[in-house]
This record gives structure tokens, C-alpha cells and sequence, in this order.
């Protein structure tokens, strides 16, 4: 059994790898994909939320910085899209003729690769530590994050001229090795790219909440103020995980972005945002694993009802929020790892019931009456 | 410089709009604790309901439908009120202590009631009905039979989901009679026309027009906001709310009935967040996505104010609806015309209503390098806690 538990992880990262791509269509395959990119993000935001405490509401500013970098460097490395004089079509529309200067590093393919994370670290750095240094916590800081995806929204969404504004840009169509993004083939290393991803992630979130590293966020996130009295610092604490999330979200919003085919502003609505909240409190925050389990299956549930009831879904999404919150704070990793299971088979006499406080002042009672 | 002043009554009107509905949220906020995220929703339920009010005044026409505005607005507060009291007594109460979980519940709330406003039909309200009412007798004759069974809340749990699927069955059926299929609002916006009285101007001062819309609500957040502080001063109740927001256990050991007062409380906040909705409709069509453009600038106006002042709401909403209107509309180019081409640059630059907000924004994260806890902050033992 033991044997089976350690061994399991690495079944599922098999099944992941190889089976999954033999017995899904294109499509599905496709739709997996994203999951597993977006469970990413799931565990960046359990490293800040679950394990550090600091509910950041703003994740899709970095998981869109991570898409925007990837698509750029797309757009701009492609034959058709890069026309004449050297930049991308959509700059016509807006009478721009030369390409601005935060498009030219986008050229290099090794500069992307290092900026669909650096940049969204940067500036969670930079917001992050503002916002820390002041102390704002807890709700407070729920809510400026959420401002400043606000802040992100609304200037990628308004600068037509730099970035196509509210359409976006488009990667199924750019090319990339001499292959279409959107092909198949390429869908398909995008695909066992992110399920090799994943693992990596969780390991750097393992890193960063093991040892005493990981103690100093618990500490931050049960009682800061404590932690302070003890002689503790916890800005640098909360600024480098909070940089470490960005990044990591970063990564996911590139992965994604190449798998669904395009980057919008949409990416960066608060409701996005709070979204990707709930898969961590569906799986379990404070726990690694839960979030992984809690995005993947949100996002199923998500295709499954809005393929059969479009409308429904907002309903189902928003009972899910109220029913994770107030019935099941733990999630379901927590469910189960809390005698959850257990619990519910004792409620129907299937298994004994734990003796709790009442029963045995009971039984105290019982014995006082015999003698 | 004319057009500079008429800028700054906009920004006045729509910063009061803000001023309505940031105060029922700090006050919530201040006694509660509670984040609430679907106040923006109930600034779209009284807008819908002054739609309802005008829809039904329409028909008479003539001095009556001039009249309706002022109807609408005690019904929207009304029911907005109603609906945040239902709210509380249902999902809020299960919350109290834990901020951030509010904050993700009522999200989900935000989220049905837009997808209610969207798709609510005759079939649907019957459905829910059905439904509310099968799963609460269902539960209630379990718990009359079995008691406090260590099984009972999974029972209840399956009896709801039964409920729901019953009600969603019968929706459908409900759904085949055209006439109860049709949804109400549907997904798009509605208008809402103002009467004439309010249409046009009012007069000016000094050469500059004051358009009746804008001085109609600022003069009504003014009122609102004097009622809501004479009530929170001088009624018993009001007396009872600040007793409880200073001390919660103490209030409840002097003999408060502090879950009332909760109620209360936040009935009050959504009423205020109703009538703020009611003058939103006076501004421009409203929809059921209204929600999500206002909550924002609320907590930006709560952020920048300190928490549960009222001193520093008012100001900083007037402020940040000031600054969206006079940047916002690039107004500022037109009575400077001669500025130096560096300035001309950033003005421009955010000269939209949506890069105005990003000018908040950064004004509000410069300004909380200087003042973390806002302009006017809680003092006192309680604030860290």
C-alpha cells in the first residue's frame, strides 16, 4: 500500500504522458491541456494564499504577462505576420509603421523564454513590495490587488496602438519551428511540455513551503504580528513568495496561451482572477496537491456544463463558491486527508463512531448513576 | 473654463453615485467585517427595480409617470434592502469572522444574481420556488423525525440537490408554455428614461448650466448620506449599530441582540447600494454586468477613505469621481491649451475613462506609501486586530 502511494504520483504522470494523448481526440486533448497549464497558477496561488495567507486577487495580471510575452514572440517570428517592413499586420489598422520599443527584445527566442516569467516577477516584486512594506494585509490587500488587475485590464484593453487592445493577439496562426502553432503536432508538445511542467512547479513549491522557509510563511499566515515580536522581518518573506507565485503564473499564462490560441485582456477580469481562487479552495489550500486535483476538475466541470447548459454555468460556478466556503472549508484533499471519508461512513453506522467530549461525559454520567 | 466647471459637476455627480454605494459598504465593512463583492450587484438589482417601477408607472402616463422616480427610489431601497437581510440571515451569518471567505462567497453570489437578472423568466421563478420549498419541508420533516442523527446533514444535503434537480426538471416543463419561457430582462441592457423635471436644466450660476440630472443626484447621495448619518447618531438602533461595531461581546453581554443588529446593518448597506443603483439609471442604460464597473471604484473609495469613516468616504469618493471626469473626459487640454509638450503627453495619455482609473490606481499606491491606513485612520487598540 505504502509502496502504491509513492508509486502513484508517478502512474499518474505516465497515464498524463503517454496514454492520455492515445485515447483523446484533438480536441480533448487539447482542453486537458489547458487544465494542466492552469493548475500551474493553481499552485502558485496556493503558495501565497494557502501557505502564506495573502489572498491576491490579481494572479491573471501575471499569468497575462506570461500569455503576452509568449504571443509576442510568436506574432513577430512569423513569415505572414511580420510583413515587409517588419511588424506584425495589426499595427496597419492603427497607422503604426514603426514597432514600439518594448516589441524588439521579443525577437529573440531565448529572451522570451527568460521574460514570460521575469517580467511578471518583476512586477510582482515591485507591486509586492510596496504593498508589504505598508503592512496592508488581509483584506486590504486582497482589494488593491484586485485594483491593480483592474489597472492592467483597463491599459491593455485601451492601448489599441501597442498591443491590439481588446482583441488580443492571436498564436494559432503564427508559426513556430516552421509549424503551425495550431497544428496538432505542436498542440501536442505543448501539451507534454505542461504535464512536465507540473511536476516542476510542485517541486519549487515544495521547496519554498518545506524547511524553515516554509515555517516563516505558516508563521505569516497564523500570526504575523507574533512573528514580528519574535524579531522576524516578513516583508522580504512575502515579497519573494508573492515574486516566486508571479512567475510561476507566468509560465502557466504562456502555456495556456499557446493552447487556446490567443491573449486578451480577458485574461485579466476580476472574475478570472477570483476563479482561480476557488480551484485552490475546491482542491484544498494548504496543501500541494489539492490544487492541482481542485483546477483540473473545476475546469472539467466547466466544459461539461457549459457544452450541455451555456447558462447554467455562472449558477453552478457561483453555488460552488458558496458551497466550498461555508460546508467545506478544507476542500476535497483536505476532505479526505481530515477522516472526511471516514466521517461520513460513521454518520450511516458503516464504520464506529470516534468518541468525542459529549459521549464520554455521558458515559461518566452513566457510571456516576450505577454506583 | 466653463466646460472645466461643468467636468467637475460630472465628476461630483458620479463621485456621489460612488458615495452612495462605498458608504453601505464601509458600513458593513466597519461593523462586520464582512467584504462584500456582490454590492455591486445590488446596485444592478435597484436599477432593474427602478425599471420594474417605471415599466408599471408607464401605462398611466400623463403627471403620474413623472412622478414614478420618487417611487422608484423607496422601492428599490426597499427591496435591495430586503434582498441584503435575506442574504445575511442566510449565508453571511455562517461567515462572521472570516473576512476573505465572505469575500469569495458573495462573489459567488455576485455571480448567481447576474445570471439571474440575465435569464430570469416567469418558468425559471417558478422553478426556484419549487424548489425552495420542496428541500425546506423535505429537511424539515427529516428533522422532525430523526432529530440530531449524526447522518442527518448528509440527508439534508441529498434532499436539497434533490430539490434543485426537481426544480430544474420542472423549469423545463414550466419552459414549453412560450409566455413563462421568455426570459424578463435578458442578457442586455435596459433604459430607463427620466422624467421630464429632471430632464434639462435647472438653471445656472455664473454662466455655467446645471444640468437637473447631476444636481438631482448630488442632492440626493447629500440626503442620503445626512439620513444615514442621523440614523446611525440619533435612532436607537443607530445607537445599537456603533455599540456593536466597537464592541462586539460587550454589546452582546449589555443585552443587544447583535444577530438583529447584523441584519439590520447590512439591510441598510444594500439599501444604500439599491438607491445608489436607482441613480445610476439616471446616468446612462445599465445592465446586468453594472456590478463589476462600480465594486472596484468602491473599494478603491474605502481603501483611500480608512475603513468605516465616514468622513473619509465622502471626500475620497468625490475626489476619485472628480479625477475621472476632468482627466477622463481630456478636458484638462482643452482649458490649458498651452501647456508644455511633456505634460500634453501624459494627459493625453489618460485622457480615458478607463486610463483615468489607472490614475487613480497609481494615486492611490503613492498615497498609501505615505498613509498605509488611509486619510483618516481607525485609531486605537482594534486596528491591527
Amino acid at each position: 500500500m505504502k509502496i502504491f502511494r509513492k508509486l502513484l504520483p508517478w502512474i499518474l504522470l505516465a497515464t498524463a504522458f503517454f496514454i492520455l494523448p492515445a485515447i483523446l481526440s484533438d480536441f480533448r486533448l487539447n482542453l486537458f491541456g489547458r487544465y494542466f497549464s492552469l493548475a500551474i497558477t493553481a499552485l502558485a496561488i496556493d503558495l501565497i494564499w494557502g501557505y502564506t495567507g495573502l489572498l491576491s486577487l490579481g494572479q491573471g495580471i501575471f499569468f497575462a504577462l506570461g500569455g503576452y510575452a509568449a504571443a509576442m514572440y510568436l506574432t513577430l517570428n512569423t513569415e505572414g505576420e511580420a510583413g515587409g517592413n517588419g511588424i506584425p499586420k495589426f499595427f496597419e489598422n492603427y497607422g503604426v509603421d514603426q514597432l514600439p520599443f518594448f516589441w524588439q527584445p521579443f525577437w529573440s527566442p531565448v529572451f522570451t523564454l527568460i521574460a514570460l516569467w521575469l517580467i511578471p516577477a518583476i512586477i510582482a516584486g515591485f507591486v509586492g513590495y510596496l504593498i508589504f512594506r505598508n503592512r496592508i494585509k488581509g483584506v486590504y490587500f486582497s482589494i488593491i490587488t484586485q485594483a491593480a488587475l483592474m489597472v492592467f485590464f483597463h491599459f491593455f484593453n485601451g492601448q489599441q496602438k501597442l498591443i491590439n487592445g481588446t482583441n488580443g493577439l492571436k498564436t494559432s496562426t503564427a508559426e513556430l519551428f516552421g509549424q503551425l502553432v495550431g497544428s496538432s503536432d505542436m498542440q501536442l508538445l505543448f501539451y507534454r511540455l505542461t504535464v512536465l511542467l507540473i511536476p516542476v512547479a510542485f517541486l519549487i513549491c515544495r521547496y519554498f513551503t518545506n524547511g524553515r522557509f516554509g515555517d516563516a510563511l505558516i508563521a505569516i499566515r497564523d500570526d504575523e504580528q507574533r512573528l514580528r515580536f519574535g524579531g522576524f522581518n516578513p516583508v522580504p518573506f512575502k515579497t519573494i513568495v508573492f515574486v516566486v507565485a508571479g512567475a510561476l503564473c507566468g509560465v502557466s499564462g504562456a502555456l495556456y496561451t499557446v493552447q487556446t490560441g490567443i491573449v486578451s485582456p480577458q485574461f485579466m477580469t476580476i472574475s478570472t482572477s477570483i476563479e482561480m481562487v476557488i480551484w485552490v479552495a475546491v482542491g484544498g489550500r494548504g496543501t500541494l496537491v489539492g490544487p492541482i486535483i481542485g483546477a483540473i476538475l473545476v475546469n472539467y466541470l466547466r466544459s461539461l456544463v457549459s457544452e450541455a447548459l451555456p447558462e447554467f454555468w455562472l449558477f453552478v460556478q457561483g453555488g460552488l463558491f458558496i458551497f466550498v466556503v461555508v460546508l467545506m472549508p478544507d476542500g476535497i484533499y483536505g476532505w479526505f486527508t481530515g477522516g472526511g471519508f471516514s466521517r461520513l461512513l460513521a454518520a450511516f453506522g458503516i464504520a464506529p463512531m470516534a468518541r468525542t467530549y459529549p459521549q464520554l461525559d455521558e458515559e461518566v454520567a452513566a457510571l456516576e448513576d450505577i454506583s | 473654463m466653463e466646460l472645466f466647471f461643468s467636468q467637475i459637476l460630472d465628476g461630483l455627480s458620479i463621485g456621489s453615485v460612488l458615495l452612495l454605494a462605498a458608504t453601505g459598504l464601509a458600513i458593513v465593512f466597519g461593523l462586520m467585517g464582512v467584504i462584500n463583492l456582490a454590492h455591486g450587484e445590488f446596485m444592478m438589482l435597484g436599477a432593474y427595480v427602478t425599471y420594474v417601477v417605471q415599466s408599471v408607472f408607464r401605462p398611466m402616463g400623463g403627471l403620474v409617470f413623472e412622478l414614478y422616480y420618487p417611487v422608484a427610489l423607496v422601492f428599490s431601497f426597499i427591496v435591495t434592502a430586503l434582498v441584503g437581510v435575506l442574504l445575511e440571515r442566510t449565508l453571511i451569518r455562517k461567515l462572521y469572522g472570516r473576512p476573505l471567505e465572505t469575500l469569495l462567497a458573495t462573489w459567488g453570489v455576485s455571480l448567481i444574481l447576474i445570471q439571474l437578472i440575465r435569464s430570469i423568466s416567469t418558468a425559471m421563478l417558478l422553478g426556484i420556488l419549487l424548489a425552495v420549498a420542496i428541500g425546506y419541508f423535505a429537511s424539515r420533516m427529516f428533522t422532525a423525525k430523526f432529530g440530531d442523527r449524526p447522518f442527518l446533514p448528509y440527508i439534508t444535503g441529498l434532499l436539497w440537490t434533490a430539490a434543485v434537480v426537481i426544480g430544474l426538471v420542472s423549469v423545463n416543463q414550466f419552459s414549453v408554455i412560450r409566455a413563462l419561457a421568455s426570459p424578463w430582462f435578458g442578457p442586455r441592457n435596459i433604459d430607463v428614461t427620466a422624467p421630464k423635471w429632471l430632464q434639462g436644466s435647472w438653471g445656472e450660476i455664473a454662466g455655467i448650466e446645471l444640468p437637473g440630472l447631476r444636481i438631482f443626484i448630488i442632492l440626493l447621495s447629500a440626503l442620503m448620506l445626512l439620513a444615514t448619518v442621523w440614523f446611525l447618531t440619533k435612532s436607537a438602533w443607530g445607537l445599537r449599530i456603533r455599540a456593536v461595531t466597537q464592541n462586539r461581546q460587550m454589546s452582546n453581554c449589555l443585552g443587544i441582540p447583535t444577530d438583529r443588529v447584523d441584519s439590520i446593518t447590512f439591510g441598510l448597506g444594500s439599501g444604500l447600494a439599491g438607491v445608489a443603483g436607482c441613480a445610476i439609471t439616471l446616468l446612462g442604460s445599465v445592465g446586468p454586468n453594472l456590478g463589476a464597473a462600480y465594486i472596484v471604484s468602491c473599494f478603491m473609495v474605502i481603501v483611500l477613505g480608512g475603513v468605516g469613516n465616514l468622513l473619509g468616504t465622502v471626500l475620497a469618493s468625490l475626489m476619485l469621481g472628480i479625477i475621472q471626469s476632468v482627466v477622463g473626459s481630456g478636458s484638462l487640454l482643452i482649458v490649458f491649451p498651452d501647456m508644455p509638450a511633456a505634460a500634453k503627453g501624459v494627459v493625453e495619455f489618460f485622457a480615458t475613462t478607463s486610463m483615468s482609473l489607472v490614475l487613480v490606481f497609481i494615486f492611490i499606491i503613492v498615497f498609501l506609501q505615505f498613509r498605509p491606513n488611509g486619510m483618516f485612520p481607525q485609531k486605537g487598540r482594534s486596528v491591527d486586530a
